[in-house]
């Protein structure tokens, strides 16, 4: 046995817990999760069906975890995890899936089967067998705190030209403010216009906030490909920044699994509760316009829908904030069938946009969300992940459908009330 | 062994070793799951894993729209068999009554026209669902033994119950008998087996919900 099977091994022993054992203890084959799977609906490849890309954790968890699975290894009748098996299920655990969670929203006996792939993740790597575009993805994250390799320099020259487009000054380590926003890689590059659209409506709102020179990387390649160690030291980092500078909330920008990286697995991953409250970009908007800080003029009269980022939905509980927001500007909105917390993936989450090797079928799965979008034919679409919005802006490329893709929150800057 | 003799070790010793086994079996199947224990979750909650936990373990047995319309011959077979199992097990007199002389109570039967119906229908459906699992892409693609042995010693019961019912072939005594010992052995495979859904489904949804429920999503 190599040294990395065997971390393997080790690693997928770590994931096994209660939740675990009760999901493997029921699932009867029944196949309803491959339905609610885009990489199964889109390629008709019964391979693809969620539950089998759990394969491996599913053969560790009952030679190591049951009884009757001991007494089978004692005479060597289990299934073995060994390099070969985790080399062929690579492409199932990586390039198709996204950790969408429409699975288990389905599952009849309710396996967390988003879960137990994410759970496989960790062994998959930990054996060296995870993509490489990943890997380097997580590489840069760890040298130089970005998955695209964006460091504090290149932030620095988007956040002077922000300056100069809005008169506004763009906060920097500024101690004892209500809010420290973080940003994605994708933001910074493709996208700066978030940072000025979050800058003019927290002008408006008379939020203290501010931006880190050393911790703004919102985006974690760690939970991506699966190494718990990796995504630790990436919350860490804001984490000890977040503390320093004595915010009382952490904003998760547009970005899906940032949000699920640093909400929901964040003080899991670091042991420990933090010490601020960590909102997306969305429910803080929501809470100003709760307040009555938020002021919007003039409506969307096109027919517009939203996309909702997985990681932020279903998996993410942010669902009806978007909505409010929405319904502050829009006249003519339409749910997608299938909208809200059972809305399908764009196609390219949970690492699948970092791994090259998966570009064709991230493609290829496209299908289910154009599908969807046909059956509405809108004008626009709004969403709030900037990944979900290059996929999808790619995708419709692709078929050629003229459809603009719209930044909740650069959309909300855009309808601010003068005073 | 005469018929009678068959008869009364399959009531006798053989239930009570199929019995054991099946509940030793069971519960050691559920602590070694418990056992394992989960972290507790330190993110900040948005929402409640109890309650939400509770309600998931009752509302995943409702299929959403979109599932329901791209697997209804699953859904509708697995249901059917389930109802009908449920039916001729629980609500038959003769069971009920064979209940009764173990745990000390009885309930209402239904007629046993229902319970005939019913038997049929399981049958049927079952039928539905071997075929299904076999020509269907994906359900092929999953099978494996097991899923052919635990629908075997599933769908004898109800067969050799029916035939037992309407005496259909061979004597009383050991059609009874031949029914009792194919409860027997779906009572031994069970706990071994994928079978043990019918207790885990509950941790597994409950584990669904709360995870759902603690992040402020109704799961």
């Amino acid at each position: 046995m190599s040294a990395s099977i065997e971390k393997g091994i080790n690693a997928f022993k770590r994931q096994v817990d209660s939740s675990v054992a009760a999901f493997f203890s029921s699932c009867v084959h029944c196949g309803l999760c491959a339905e609610a799977c885009l990489f199964y609906t889109e390629t008709g490849d019964p391979k693809r069906t969620p539950i089998n890309k759990t394969e491996p954790l599913r053969r560790i968890w009952k030679s190591e975890f049951t009884l009757m699975g001991r007494l089978g290894k004692m005479v060597g009748l289990t299934k073995k995890v060994d390099d070969a098996l985790l080399a062929e299920w690579q492409e199932l655990v990586y390039d198709s899936c996204t950790l969408c969670g429409r699975c288990s929203m389905v599952c009849p006996v309710g396996n967390d089967i988003a879960l137990m792939i994410r759970k496989t993740r960790e062994g998959m790597a930990a054996a060296g067998q995870a993509p490489e575009g990943l890997i380097g993805a997580t590489n840069r994250s760890v040298t130089i705190g970005s998955p695209m390799g964006v460091k504090w320099p290149a932030l620095r020259a988007q956040i002077k030209h922000v300056e100069e487009d809005t008169g506004l000054t763009i906060p920097v380590d500024i101690e004892d403010v209500d809010y420290m926003l973080l940003l994605s890689s994708m933001e910074i590059m493709n996208f700066p216009e978030f940072i000025e659209a979050v800058a003019k409506i927290f002008d408006k709102a008379g939020v203290t906030w501010t931006i880190s020179s050393e911790a703004f990387e919102a985006t974690n390649s760690g939970i991506q490909i699966g190494v718990s160690d990796i995504a630790a030291e990436l919350v860490q980092r804001i984490v000890d920044v977040a503390d320093k500078l004595r915010v009382k909330t952490v904003i998760s920008p547009e970005c899906g699994h940032a949000y699920m990286a640093i909400r929901w697995d964040g003080p899991n991953l670091v042991g420990k509760p933090f010490n601020f409250k960590v909102r997306h970009i969305l429910e803080v908007l929501d809470e100003l316009r709760k307040d009555g800080r938020l002021k919007l003029s003039g409506k969307e009269t096109q027919k517009l829908t939203y996309h909702d980022p997985c990681q932020i939905s279903r998996r993410g509980g942010v669902i009806d904030e978007p909505r409010r927001l929405i319904d502050m500007f829009a006249e003519d909105f339409v749910e997608m069938p299938d909208g809200g917390k059972m809305n399908w993936c764009c196609g390219a989450g949970g690492g699948v946009s970092a791994n090259e090797r998966a570009d064709e079928i991230r493609l290829k799965v496209f299908d289910r969300k154009k599908a969807q979008l046909e059956a509405i034919r809108p004008d626009g679409i709004i969403s709030a992940c900037s990944n979900c919005r290059i996929h999808l802006e790619d995708g419709l490329e692709e078929h050629n459908m003229d459809i603009p893709l719209l930044s909740l929150t650069e959309t909300i800057a855009e309808h601010l009330a003068e005073d | 062994m005469t018929e009678i003799e068959l008869l009364s070790w399959a009531r006798g010793p053989g239930l009570q070793i199929a019995t054991i086994i099946f509940v030793a079996g069971v519960v050691i199947r559920v602590v070694e799951i418990l056992l394992l224990g989960r972290k507790a979750n330190l993110a900040e909650a948005k929402g409640g894993e109890m309650a939400n936990g509770m309600k998931t373990m009752i509302t995943r047995t409702v299929p959403d729209r979109t599932t329901f319309k791209r697997s209804s011959v699953t859904i509708v077979s697995g249901y059917a068999f389930h109802i009908g199992l449920f039916v001729v097990c629980f609500l038959s007199a003769p069971h009920i009554l064979f209940l009764k002389d173990i745990i000390g109570f009885g309930w209402p039967a239904a007629p046993t026209a229902v319970i005939d119906a019913f038997a049929v229908i399981t049958i049927i459906a079952m039928l539905v669902t071997l075929v299904n699992r076999l020509t269907n892409r994906v359900m092929r693609y999953l099978t494996n033994f097991e899923d052919l042995l635990t629908w075997f010693v599933t769908f004898l019961p109800v067969v050799t119950g029916y035939i037992a019912f309407h005496r259909i072939g061979m004597t009383a005594p050991t059609l009874l008998a031949v029914h009792i010992l194919s409860v027997e052995l779906l009572l031994v495979v069970f706990p071994f087996t994928k079978l043990m859904h019918a207790f885990t489904l509950f941790i597994a949804r409950w584990y669904n919900g709360a995870i759902s429920g603690y992040r402020g999503v109704a799961s």
